[in-house]
């Protein structure tokens, strides 16, 4: 009987079979651990919005105020004034207030009438810049000629506009997926269509290689390579500006968009492309009119998942951006995206500021915006494969 | 009656016709790859061309990187470079090196590890094994899982702020050092990096294991059952050792992806100077990505610097493709596993 293979080559495994129905406690135990730590796990992937959310929600919900339109009290008013609101005034804790003397009490007052006096004179001290109003409208600042977006978070007068931000990282997303997705694109069709099966299996590891390069090596490439040599190509007159970040941005950016398509445009059945050749069609042909239109969906999932990398990727912006907010959509000006911002200014922000809390609010924005792209490219993926391979 | 001889081919002629056969049917499997000789029609010819030009574009850009970034930085690597520390001037060709960043790097790599191996690994078993794969819950958590895949790596750094130094730390100082001014868990360390970057390399893991998992017969589940092995046992001594080379490759990519990654240790842990090594997990590190940044934007002249800048860069990238490779081949080789099953 040479069938039968010795799978069981201990016997005594019988003792563990006896030994199992006692120990079930224990594989109870065992198995509710597992369910707790995966659980948990899963847990965690909810608190990261949490815990960026609950930094940023003071901001949000409009709690805070950068004003400090305080008009400075005369200081021998002191003791006219009620002693809560001198202590509000001086900014004092309570054990502190009541161990100060009354000399103490009025050097601090001029002290701060001092302070307040420059202050006092701009209006734009007294606006609380946090506020929604001003986060995504222009607003008149009094040394400017117009009103104007501004992301300024280090001044006199912190101006928090998004703006700036927002349209610094659209328009080098906006260069990496026209650089990236027709590239990426064409290298998918060619090698999951047209390329010969020998080619094939060389390429496709070749071209992922690209996404083992790390992100910071891409950046340090656009910078010390590819800004230089662009400029001299083009002739520009910013160094780094949007173009380079993004098309080194788009380096990255390919692998993502090449895999997914990929991917997508070989799950169609090979009976399609038969049939059409079978009817004559060139191959290419095929790729086009039939094999394209099939996996419509997953390539556009591949652009927006592409999308989703691009809009959150930070080293590669921060190195070779120039990281200059402006408003505009010249491409040949530095720019200042929302990722590079969060990894330039966090450090050195005093925690729970407003600055601090700001930078919060736009990773909560990024987290949200990478989401729902990756939720879209997810559904559509999924949607796609049960249609094309008839399961779930 | 003369009968009709039915003369039997000649093996000659049999072979001469199976030839032909066999000329015509490679004659048309070429003819379909062949372009030139099928394609009668202009566009689908130029649209190939286009297409396989893109197709070389792409590998010409990455051997262009790579070609370029190891001619520049071959001559500033050696091995003093690579196993000195920096004591005097990290800008300085001739003092410069890159151990304390290559130590750094290895540490929150391997502390990460710890962390994301087990905790990827049970969540994975725990999908395969345990959970319905028609239950909506199992749905949300599979697409949670993707999901964490492409949240982009600053906001894992502001996570790690938010939850494990301010959070977790914060509250480690209030419950066992009380009045201590200078926190000790509650600020950027060797520990909270290596916790950001396994939180963001769970999915990795979590994938890998569940699709070397799903890989392994069925049949052999139902023997270990019908042998007498409980469930647990079943998964512990007959899945689980099916499905190590797929939980390896898991662990070599997310290492192979957290090594180059800088934007979450840039507030968590990453310092930009420290004149020794890390002695403990609430250090902070020097770490090689966060060096790449630091000698190609912090640097007072770039030129004298450019150098140990590539030398940097070509330790880091040997590091991570060596990692790479190692994960493509094993994943390679579950693949054919499961093509060969199925």
């Amino acid at each position: 009987m040479a069938l039968v293979t010795p799978t069981v080559r201990r016997p005594d495994r019988w003792a563990t079979l006896h030994r199992s129905a006692r120990a079930r406690p224990v594989e109870w135990l065992v198995e509710r651990g597992i369910l707790l730590v995966s659980l948990s796990a899963i847990l965690l992937v909810f608190l990261i919005f949490l815990f960026v959310a609950r930094e940023a929600l003071p901001v949000a919900l409009g709690r805070m105020t950068s004003a400090r339109g305080q008009r400075p009290l005369p200081v021998d008013s002191l003791d006219q004034i009620p002693r809560e609101s001198l202590r509000a005034y001086l900014g004092l804790k309570a054990d502190e207030f009541v161990a100060m003397t009354r000399e103490q009490l009025q050097l601090l007052m001029e002290i701060k009438a001092e302070e307040l006096a420059g202050v006092s004179e701009d209006k734009d001290a007294a606006v609380n810049t946090t506020q929604w109003r001003y986060l995504i409208g222009p607003h008149q600042w009094s040394d400017y000629d117009q009103p104007e977006f501004i992301w300024q978070p280090v001044s006199r007068v912190p101006k928090y506009n998004l703006v700036p931000l927002v349209i610094g990282s659209l328009k080098t997303t906006l260069v990496a997926l026209l650089f990236a997705v027709p590239l990426a694109l064409g290298a998918a069709l060619y090698v999951s269509q047209l390329a010969a099966p020998q080619v094939k299996e060389y390429l496709k590891p070749v071209i992922e290689m690209l996404s083992g390069i790390p992100s910071v090596v891409l950046g340090f490439f656009g910078l010390i390579v590819m800004a230089s040599a662009l400029q001299f190509v083009f002739g520009y007159q910013y160094r780094l500006n949007a173009f380079v970040a993004g098309l080194a941005l788009g380096l990255a950016v390919i692998p993502v968009v090449f895999s997914i398509a990929e991917d997508a445009l070989t799950s169609v059945p090979r009976s399609y492309v038969q049939a059409a050749l079978a009817l004559g069609s060139s191959r290419w042909q095929a790729a086009w009119r039939i094999v394209l239109p099939a996996a419509a969906p997953g390539v556009f999932a591949a652009v927006v998942l592409g999308f989703g990398r691009a809009i959150g990727e930070t080293m590669v912006v921060l190195m070779a951006s120039g990281n200059a907010s402006i408003v505009s959509w010249n491409l040949f000006e530095s720019t200042r995206t929302m990722t590079a911002t969060i990894a330039a200014e966090l450090a050195e922000t005093v925690v729970g500021g407003h600055h601090y809390r700001m930078l919060f609010l736009i990773g909560a924005m990024l987290f949200i915006v990478t989401f729902v792209a990756n939720l879209i490219g997810d559904v559509v993926i999924h949607r796609l494969k049960t249609k094309l391979e008839g399961k779930a | 009656m003369s009968k009709v001889a039915i003369r039997p081919e000649s093996f000659d002629t049999q072979l001469r016709k199976r030839r032909r056969w066999q000329r015509m049917l490679l004659r048309d499997e070429n003819l379909a790859w062949d372009i030139r000789r099928v394609g009668v029609d202009l566009p689908s010819s130029v649209f190939t061309g286009l297409t396989g030009g893109a197709t070389l574009m792409i590998v010409g850009i990455l051997a262009f990187i790579l070609a370029n970034i190891l001619w520049n930085g071959w001559s500033g690597l050696s091995w003093r470079f690579v196993v000195a520390g920096t004591t005097e001037d990290m800008f300085d060709v001739n003092k410069a090196g890159v151990f304390p960043m290559i130590f750094g790097t290895a540490a929150r790599v391997i502390l990460m590890t710890l962390f994301v191996i087990p905790v990827g690994v049970i969540t994975a078993v725990y999908l395969t094994e345990y959970a319905s794969p028609t239950s909506p819950v199992t749905r949300i958590i599979r697409g949670a899982v993707n999901n964490l895949a492409g949240v982009p790596s600053i906001v894992f750094g502001l996570f790690g702020l938010g939850f494990f130094i301010s959070f977790v730390g914060g509250h480690l100082d209030r419950l066992f050092l009380p009045g201590t001014a200078e926190p000790v868990w509650g600020k950027p360390a060797l520990v909270w990096a290596s916790m950001t970057l396994a939180v963001m390399t769970l999915p990795v893991v979590i994938v890998a294991t569940e699709e070397s998992l799903r890989a392994i017969l069925p049949g052999l589940r139902e023997a270990s059952l019908a042998l007498g092995a409980t469930k647990l046992q079943t998964v512990v001594k007959v899945v689980l050792p099916q499905a190590l080379p797929g939980i390896l490759t898991g662990g070599i990519l997310a290492v192979s992806r957290a090594a180059g990654e800088v934007a979450p240790i840039l507030f968590t842990g990453a310092a930009y100077y420290m004149a020794h090594l890390p002695q403990s997990l609430t250090d902070q590190f020097m770490d090689l990505g966060y060096h790449v940044y630091v000698l190609s934007t912090q640097s007072p002249n770039i030129e004298l610097t450019r150098p140990i800048l590539y030398a940097t860069v070509v330790v880091l990238l040997g590091l991570t493709f060596a990692l790479n490779v190692a994960a493509i081949v094993i994943r390679s080789r579950v693949r054919q596993r499961l093509r060969a099953m199925h």
